[in-house]
């Protein structure tokens, strides 16, 4: 298997009140892949700054990430965008989709960015998919929490991404709801092909995946493969 | 799907929900180009109407007009111009209708020849714009025959002649209708003046020739030729094109004051359409660091809200110059009275074309302002809601705009007022206040956060401090609320200012009446009527006309020839109307020097002078000051200088000479008498109009009701004008506000959550608010007095005179309707549970 994310010798700082403040410091990270990862950690440890650097939503203060086989440090922002826009997904803990579209259009718009057209049937699809074919042309403020991070995973998906980073994706649900669209985005991604990153403060969750990644104080404090995880799928 | 297509429809998608988040930002507009599309409408047809009837207005193609009659060596040069000729005196007078036993102040219009040669006198019957001219036949104004019920073939007696009334007089040529209201027109022709009577010595008339020449010949030439000669005379030359010139400028103060409220309400618009930009902006930050997420380029992102704001714009404007087109039919009939011509109530294309394109630019680079700042928001907020963006060193774009908006204003302030100069002054006003504004909230901040009272209870502290906590609106509301307060305050301190010159004194306990015109003869026995009606005699002053010979050394016909003259020449060339007396009246002060009395023959003669007439004249203490009083020579020495108080109705003189001098020579009394009620004033008038017919009765009281008529109709048009401003000055003041509204409402629903009463979180609110209100608008204020001075110094060259009730009015209303509209926004967190309320705001 190939390497899809490579993080070396990871530092971000930012000011504080006028002093620095370290957030991250000497992160190194090989990712392969088809991994599912889980970065874990108390708050603060620098778990979502890390997922930020790594989705090349931000720069860091020194080091290098390189995601595809792509360092993102010289990349202009429009590079990164089409970066992210072409290989990854994103699911967050507060879904995130734009209140104004549809949940159709919600889920074309990755695919729309590409310049794709035709995009409502893959977008039906993946709608079927998540059990909300009757959901199709409602407005998220229509739609229950597990019904718009469903709509979140089908859109996560359209762009047949080959990493997909999620941000505490059941962290605003309920625990049955949350169970259904975990197993969903764990069926999705074993569907897809997709190395999956999560990041959570979910143990159980944390379980599922194939690695645990544990951050503390800015500092991974362990790195494990989680021999367990293939049972609990 | 094509790049372009898919920004299309994601503008679109995206502003579905949204719109009314847009209402503000299309008020702005709205209101902004309609203010400017109406007035530039109505002023340019004014110009055009003006430029087109400038013939009809003067009636000529040449006239020659003074208030005495032309010497004849003028007239023989007047009258080698190969052209038709006319003449025609006019002068106020008393006239009794037989009819009702009333008697009414006149203006008498007596003519001679075929005047107007061009438009045509409105007579109802038409025959009678002709028939007035002969025999004693008088055209009476509509407007009189209608107040005293006459009709055609009735009667009217002026001076000692009982006229037939041929018919009524739609509008005397050239005038204005809000004039006739003081003294309606009567025309007459000059054979009949003749034997009224009414012409003798010291009578006010004003001579005017008219000629009308062919069309090749060129009288503009002809007269240029002839400028030097004329300029020595009193008589005033005026040829179409002076008249045209010469009513432009009159119509300049109407121009200039409705081009500032078209200035006020595009700034005010421009205001507001960049903080109803940012407001939307702020409310989709969200949604934008989203997109970013997903792959859009920053360029991407802004060009889906671009594309938003330029359409809606564009609506907005169409709307707006639609509105204009509606409101520009009403300014002419709101200021009727006021215009010589009709104005004509159709849209001019050009204040179309101009408030679209105006409007269109200025919309889409004030939205430009906020709109770039989309480029630097970050995907990280869809991760962390409280990130903060990073500033770039140097945004070269936003100093494009910047740039883009300078250059702008300048050209749209330019095509406005007319002046590239002013164009600057404007601009510059407009960034120093901009700093000062940014400067002193910059400055508060720092001081709250250092100084911040510690001993202050928990309501007055949190509401302070929100004014300095991270992500605070201080310094975009400070700036937003000062601007609109600075332009709207400017424009109402110079409204009142420009009422204020124009209003007339108060009537108080001044003389009502007076008498002129009286032969000294006749004053005894007038002063016995005048006692009779129990009525007291306040003044009786003997009057001699005389004209200006020389001053300092040299003639009047050396001075006029001279190019480095000092004086002004309505000054030197007036028919002077000068009293005699040793003393100073109760509305004068000697301001410098002495009132010398007169020694007898051989003495040197000291007279005073008005304060204006010496400055008119460039004359002081000791200058030679040199008469013709009816054709002897008289040289005189100016003695003192008497400043003249214009609050009072009676009479006053630039000239005043020692006892002993004028005594014997041709004179006319006046007598200012003052009348307890209507009824002895109309009784006393009717009886010496009767026994005196060539004594003119000015009824005071009259006139100054008409002209508080006048001025109630100007003022109410400045209201009606200032209203845009005003409107468009409380969107800015909402747009700023809800800027701020985001920031607070998650603060205060958490407040809430935790425990605040919706009294705490009301007394928090209204704290903040009445503290950003009151410096916003006290520095808003203090801007504008400062521009609204420099404005009526420089630009109107009035005196500035400010009344500070309405000034601290204005300001405590501000202070209040910020608090209110504050407390208005906040209304949801203190009605509402806190939960409803994020769900709401989160849909």
């Amino acid at each position: 298997m190939s390497l899809i994310l490579k993080v070396e010798d990871l530092n971000m700082n930012y000011n504080s009140g006028g002093r620095p403040l370290s957030v991250l410091q000497s992160i190194n990270i090989n990712i392969e892949e088809g991994e599912t990862v889980a970065i874990t950690g108390p708050s603060g440890s620098g778990k979502t700054t890390l997922m930020g650097l790594c989705a090349a939503l931000d720069n860091p203060s020194s080091g290098e990430i390189t995601l595809l086989g792509t360092k993102i440090s010289p990349l202009n922002e429009d590079e990164r965008a089409k970066l992210r826009n072409r290989y990854v997904g994103f699911i967050f803990q507060n879904f995130q989709l734009l209140p104004s579209l549809t949940a159709i259009e919600n889920v074309m718009l990755p695919l729309e960015l590409q310049g794709v057209s035709g995009a409502e049937k893959e977008a039906v699809q993946l709608l079927e998919r998540v059990g909300l074919k009757d959901r199709v042309t409602h407005y998220p403020s229509q739609l229950s929490g597990g019904e718009q991070q469903r709509v979140a995973l089908a859109r996560a998906f359209i762009n047949k991404p080959k990493i997909l980073f999620a941000d505490e994706p059941t962290g605003n649900l309920d625990g049955d709801t949350g169970a259904n669209v975990e197993s969903l985005m764990f069926d999705l991604n074993k569907d897809f092909g997709t190395t999956l990153i999560i990041v959570t403060h979910n143990p159980e969750l944390a379980s599922k995946t194939g690695r645990i990644i544990k951050l503390k104080s800015g500092q991974i404090v362990s790195d494990v493969k989680n021999i367990l995880s293939n049972i609990a799928n | 799907m094509s790049g372009f297509s898919f920004l299309l429809k994601t503008a679109y998608r995206d502003s579905r929900r949204n719109r009314a988040k847009l209402a503000l930002f299309m008020s702005s507009i709205i209101l902004g180009v309609a203010a400017l599309v109406a007035i530039n409408s109505f002023n340019y047809n004014l110009r055009k109407e003006i430029n087109r009837e400038a013939a009809t207005l003067l009636g000529a193609d040449l006239a020659a007009s003074g208030n005495r009659p032309a010497d004849p060596e003028i007239l023989q040069i007047l009258d080698s111009l190969p052209a038709e000729k006319a003449r025609e005196m006019e002068m106020l007078s008393m006239s009794y209708i037989p009819k009702t036993d009333e008697t009414q102040f006149i203006r008498l219009k007596a003519i001679e020849g075929n005047f107007p040669f061009y438009g045509k006198i409105k007579a109802d019957p038409s025959s009678a714009a002709q028939s007035f001219r002969t025999g004693r036949s008088a055209l009476v104004d509509e407007s009189l025959m209608l107040q005293h019920g006459l009709i055609p073939g009735d009667s009217i007696k002026i001076g000692k002649i009982m006229f037939e009334i041929k018919g009524r007089l739609g509008g005397a040529i050239g005038s204005i209708g809000a004039v006739s209201s003081v003294a309606p027109a009567i025309y007459i022709n000059i054979e009949s003046l003749d034997s009224t009577g009414l012409i003798q010595p010291g009578s006010l008339i004003n001579y005017a020739y008219y000629y009308k020449v062919p069309e090749s010949f060129d009288v503009e030439k002809w007269k240029a030729s002839r400028k030097i000669l004329f300029r020595s005379e009193s008589l005033r030359v005026e040829t179409v094109e002076d008249r045209k010139e010469n009513l432009n400028q009159a119509f300049s103060f109407l121009n200039y004051f409705l081009n500032l409220v078209a200035i006020v309400a595009l700034l005010l618009g421009c205001i507001g359409v960049a903080s109803s930009v940012m407001i939307y902006i702020k409310s989709k930050a969200n949604s934008i660091a989203l997109l970013r997420c997903l792959g859009m380029r920053p360029g991407q992102a802004f060009l889906v809200y671009f594309i938003q704001i330029s359409i809606l714009g564009l609506a907005g404007v169409i709307i707006g110059v639609l509105a204009g087109v509606i409101l520009q039919s009403v300014l002419p009939l709101l200021l009727k009275d006021f215009l010589p011509v009709q104005v004509d109530i159709s849209a001019s294309p050009r204040a179309i074309i101009e408030g679209f394109f105006v409007g269109f630019t200025v919309t889409i680079l004030f939205s430009l302002l906020p709109l770039v700042g989309i480029r630097k928001i970050s995907p990280l907020r869809t991760l962390r809601t409280s990130f903060d963006e990073e500033e770039s060193k140097i945004d070269y774009l936003r100093w494009a705009i910047y740039g883009a908006i300078f250059t702008s204003l300048i050209i749209f302030l330019w095509l406005l007022t007319g002046s590239i100069m002013a164009a600057f002054i404007y601009v510059a006003a407009i960034l120093i206040s901009y700093i000062l504004l940014a400067g002193l909230s910059m400055l508060l901040i720092r001081l709250l956060r250092k100084f911040i009272p510690t001993n202050t209870g928990f309501i007055t502290k949190q509401g302070l401090s929100n004014l300095f906590r991270p992500d605070n609106q201080t310094q975009t509301i400070m700036v937003t609320i000062g601007m609109g307060t600075a332009v709207l305050t400017t424009l109402l301190i110079l409204q009142s200012i420009l009422l204020n010159n124009v209003s007339l004194m108060d009537e108080g306990k001044q003389p009502n009446m007076i008498l002129y015109g009286i032969e000294t003869h006749q004053m005894s026995d007038l002063k016995e009527l005048t006692k009779s009606y129990k009525l007291p005699v306040i003044q009786e002053v003997p009057v001699v006309t005389m004209k200006i010979d020389g001053w300092k050394g040299k003639s009047k016909i050396q001075w006029m020839a001279d190019s480095t003259m000092t004086s002004k020449r309505w000054a030197a060339n007036r028919e002077a109307r000068v009293t005699y007396r040793d003393t100073i009246s109760d509305d004068e002060k000697l301001v410098s020097g002495s009132i010398r009395k007169y020694g007898g023959a051989g003495d040197s003669i000291f007279v005073t002078l008005g304060t204006t007439f010496a400055e008119a004249m460039d004359v002081g203490i000791g200058d030679e000051l040199v008469f013709n009083v009816q054709g002897t020579r008289m040289v005189t020495y100016i003695s003192g200088l008497r400043e003249i108080q214009f609050r009072n109705l009676s009479t006053r003189f630039f000239i005043v000479f020692p006892t002993g001098v004028l005594d014997e020579a041709p004179q006319f009394q006046v007598l200012v008498t003052k009348t307890p009620d209507n009824t002895t004033m109309s009784a006393y008038r009717g009886a010496v109009v009767k026994a005196f017919p060539n004594v003119s009765v000015v009824d005071l009281t009259t006139i100054l009701q008409s002209v508080n008529d006048i001025l109630n109709k100007v003022s109410f048009i400045i209201r009606f004008m200032a209203i845009f401003s005003l409107l468009t000055g409380l969107i800015v003041l909402i747009s700023s506000l809800t800027l701020s509204k985001y920031q607070r409402l998650k603060e205060s629903i958490l407040l809430r959550t935790i425990g605040a009463t919706r009294n705490q979180i009301v007394r928090i609110n209204a704290t903040e608010y009445a503290f950003l209100g009151t410096l916003s608008a006290g520095t808003g204020v203090g801007i504008a007095v400062i521009s609204s001075f420099f404005v009526t110094k420089f630009q109107l060259e009035l005196e500035f005179a400010i009344s500070w009730w309405p000034v601290l009015w204005i300001m405590v209303s501000l202070i209040l309707i910020t608090v209110i509209i504050g407390m208005f926004n906040s209304r949801d967190v203190i009605n509402n549970p806190p939960l409803e309320v994020l769900r709401k705001e989160d849909s």
